[in-house]
């Protein structure tokens, strides 16, 4: 008898192999053998979900105790029309609000600012000021629903909106649910939207972290965020590497600041892609768990459990989905979903079909949102907490995430750290390599994305996009105008200065923002107020 | 090297408007200039003011411009714009980013020469340059 092991490896190097020169490696390189076995382990005591190093979870019951948040990150045009969307979308059965802001609001400028024109509501909804957030929350109720809000630079200042928009509705900030962006790091490594240098900026996000321990407990402060870096063209490995150090970083300048690790830990979270590799994304997912466990238990001697307990927000891959026979962009989206799943993730964001010719339209929002709902109600995928694991192939991936993980932030840490990592350029040069080596393989045909670079079609169906009215601009602008007309002036003034001077001490910024934000100061003002004290961040473009 | 060398064509590729996904813009600067043309990269967050005083200063023949946010209607044309009141109108603007078909009509229209949307093959933009400058600058 031969031994079963030995002979298939004979049968499979005289099986055919096929010639097509497509890359049996992950999309993000990790070469991949044919098959996976006991022996491909490393050799782990046996895991359960709920409990340290939670690989395979961090709640015991999976999914069976409570579903992922179906969490559709949306925004446009006007807070009013927006507004509309968010009520959409909760009656048909969406979990969560997630905002997304256009251009001059992430940029922390107002719409009557000579830069915004033609940007105004067209990623996202325009906000000048709280008197925009009270329309965009008009008639929703702030305690009973959690609101994610994708916003960095002047993350601070749309937090102090949402606070004074809830008191209005008469609901104390300690009621408040929901998650701030507040990732500057990965600004400075892939998204690029930032504005003061990062000392400042980390600043402002410590002031943030520290006034919602105290005043606003059940708010997730910082969303840690892999998704830029990866979208920005990283691979997976160093999606995973990047987010958790900037995640190690925000821990370490919390402790300096002399904050107590477990009073801030359990409100870390985090944010990654899901990107179209099905079996690395799982992978990296459970990666992240336990490295981050292991840091937060050995390196930082955090001793409640929660503070060990890596959550996070998932996003399908916006970057896999292709203007050519859009309809594809379903199925895609289907399979990123499932592994954000399998993977064990808190909330999940499905893009829609449209997403590469503009914003999405109500039918493809629906359509995307629906595909969480399969997900959910029909596939059986939230029956079995982690069904992936003990998969020889999968658990061998999982370890291999972590193995590059581990090399990654050893040479970041001989850097010197996050910080001076970023000012070398070391993120932006590798982000951009993968990039262009990706894009290599495609020009090359080693990779195919179906209807791009193989199975295309002459000519696509047309397919309904979502406009915005040119009219809009001229009234957002007007809007703007008019709530700095009819605000208390005295009022107004006398809160920015306050915002200038602890901006140039060192008192938490959060209660200035604040009343600043009460008082209608808008976005625009209160960022160039900050900006006189903190000055602005250029980057130094490398190609 | 050919008999007659020639000037290689220089390009000042921009990022315009807010937003900072500069992913395509770079891969695009890169494979220009593996193809062996001058590639000059502005950086993000460029007025269409500062784009032509680079053009200008950099003696560029052509300029290529990259948004994501949706503002190409305003920012691409003002560009053009820009070129005509400086008297630069012999530099061919190009762009690329997320621009529905409709748009693409309008901003020919208005004087960008071509538009390369999501999906297309880096050799295409190269080849669309090659047949654009036969000789060079």
């Amino acid at each position: 008898m031969r031994d079963p092991k030995q002979a298939w490896k004979e049968d499979f190097e005289s099986s055919p192999a096929r010639d097509d020169g497509i890359e049996s490696s992950t999309i993000s390189g990790i070469p991949l053998q044919p098959l996976y076995t006991a022996e491909d382990r490393t050799q782990q005591p046996e895991e359960f979900p709920g409990q340290y190093p939670y690989t395979r979870g961090i709640h015991p019951s999976g999914y069976r105790g409570r579903l992922w948040t179906m969490r559709q990150f949306s925004g446009f045009a006007t807070a009013e029309e927006t507004n509309r969307r968010y009520k959409y979308l909760l009656a048909n059965g969406q979990t969560g609000l997630s905002v997304a802001f256009d251009m001059p609001t992430l940029m922390g400028q107002d719409s009557d600012a000579p830069t915004s024109r033609g940007e105004i509501g067209h990623c996202g909804v325009a906000i000048d000021s709280l008197a925009d957030m009270e329309t965009l929350f008009d008639g929703i109720p702030l305690g009973d629903i959690t609101t994610s809000m994708t916003i960095n630079s002047p993350a601070a200042i749309l937090l102090c909106m949402y606070i004074a928009v809830a008191e209005k509705q008469g609901i104390p900030a300690s009621k408040l649910g929901g998650t701030l962006q507040n990732d500057i790091l990965k600004e400075f490594i892939a998204q690029k939207e930032f504005i003061f240098p990062p000392e400042p900026s980390m600043r402002l996000v410590v002031d943030s972290i520290e006034y919602c321990a105290r005043e606003v407990p059940q708010w997730n402060t910082i969303s840690i965020s892999g998704y830029h870096i990866r979208e920005a063209g990283s691979t997976a490995a160093q999606e995973l590497a990047f987010t958790l150090a900037d995640g190690m970083a925000y821990v370490d300048a919390c402790l300096e600041r002399g904050m107590r690790i477990d009073d801030f830990a359990p409100r870390l979270s985090f944010f990654f892609d899901a990107h179209i590799d099905f079996f690395e994304e799982i992978a990296k997912f459970r990666a992240a768990r336990r490295i981050w466990a292991r840091w937060m238990r050995e390196r930082y001697g955090a001793q409640q459990e929660r503070s060990w307990k890596l959550r996070f927000h998932t996003q399908t891959a916006g970057v896999s989905l292709t203007a050519q026979q859009p309809e594809l962009n379903i199925a895609r989206t289907a399979i990123e979903a499932l592994a954000a799943v399998l993977g064990g993730t808190q909330s999940l964001h499905t893009n829609a079909m449209d997403e590469t010719l503009g914003l999405p339209t109500a039918k493809a929002a629906r359509i995307a949102l629906r595909t969480q709902q399969l997900l959910a109600y029909e596939s059986g995928a939230a029956n079995t907490v982690d069904p992936l694991g003990g998969s020889y192939f999968v658990e061998a991936l999982t370890d291999e995430m972590e193995r590059q993980a581990e090399k990654y932030f050893k040479q970041i840490e001989a850097l010197g750290g996050v910080i001076p990592a970023i000012e070398a350029n070391f993120f932006q040069k590798e982000i951009a390599d993968s990039a262009f080596r990706y894009q290599q393989e495609l020009e090359t045909k080693r990779r195919l994305v179906v209807g791009v670079n193989e199975f295309t079609v002459d000519e696509d169906t047309p397919i309904e996009i979502l406009r915005i009215d040119p009219k809009l601009e001229s009234e957002q602008v007007a809007r703007v105008r008019d709530v700095r007309k009819k605000r208390d002036q005295a009022r107004c003034s006398n809160a920015l200065s306050s915002v200038r001077k602890a901006a140039a001490g060192t008192d938490n910024l959060m209660p200035y923002i604040l009343e600043a934000v009460r008082a209608y100061a808008t976005e625009g003002e209160i960022m160039n107020t900050m900006i006189e004290v903190f000055g602005i961040y250029t980057e130094r473009a490398v190609v | 090297m050919p008999a007659t060398a020639v000037r290689p064509v220089r390009i000042i590729v921009a990022k315009v408007g807010l937003d900072g996904h500069d992913r395509g813009v770079k891969v695009v600067a890169r494979a220009l200039r593996d193809a062996g043309y001058e590639v000059i990269y502005t950086g993000l967050r460029q007025t269409p003011e500062m784009v032509v005083d680079a053009a200008l200063q950099e003696d560029a023949q052509v300029i290529g411009l990259s948004i994501h946010s949706g503002a190409h209607m305003t920012l691409f044309p003002a560009v053009v714009q820009e070129l005509k009141r400086r008297k630069a109108t012999d530099i061919v603007v190009f762009g690329g980013g997320i621009i529905p078909d409709d748009d693409i009509a309008a901003l020919k229209k208005q004087g960008v020469e071509k538009l390369f949307t999501p999906g297309t093959p880096l050799q295409e933009i190269v080849d669309w340059l090659r047949q654009r400058f036969p000789k060079g600058a």
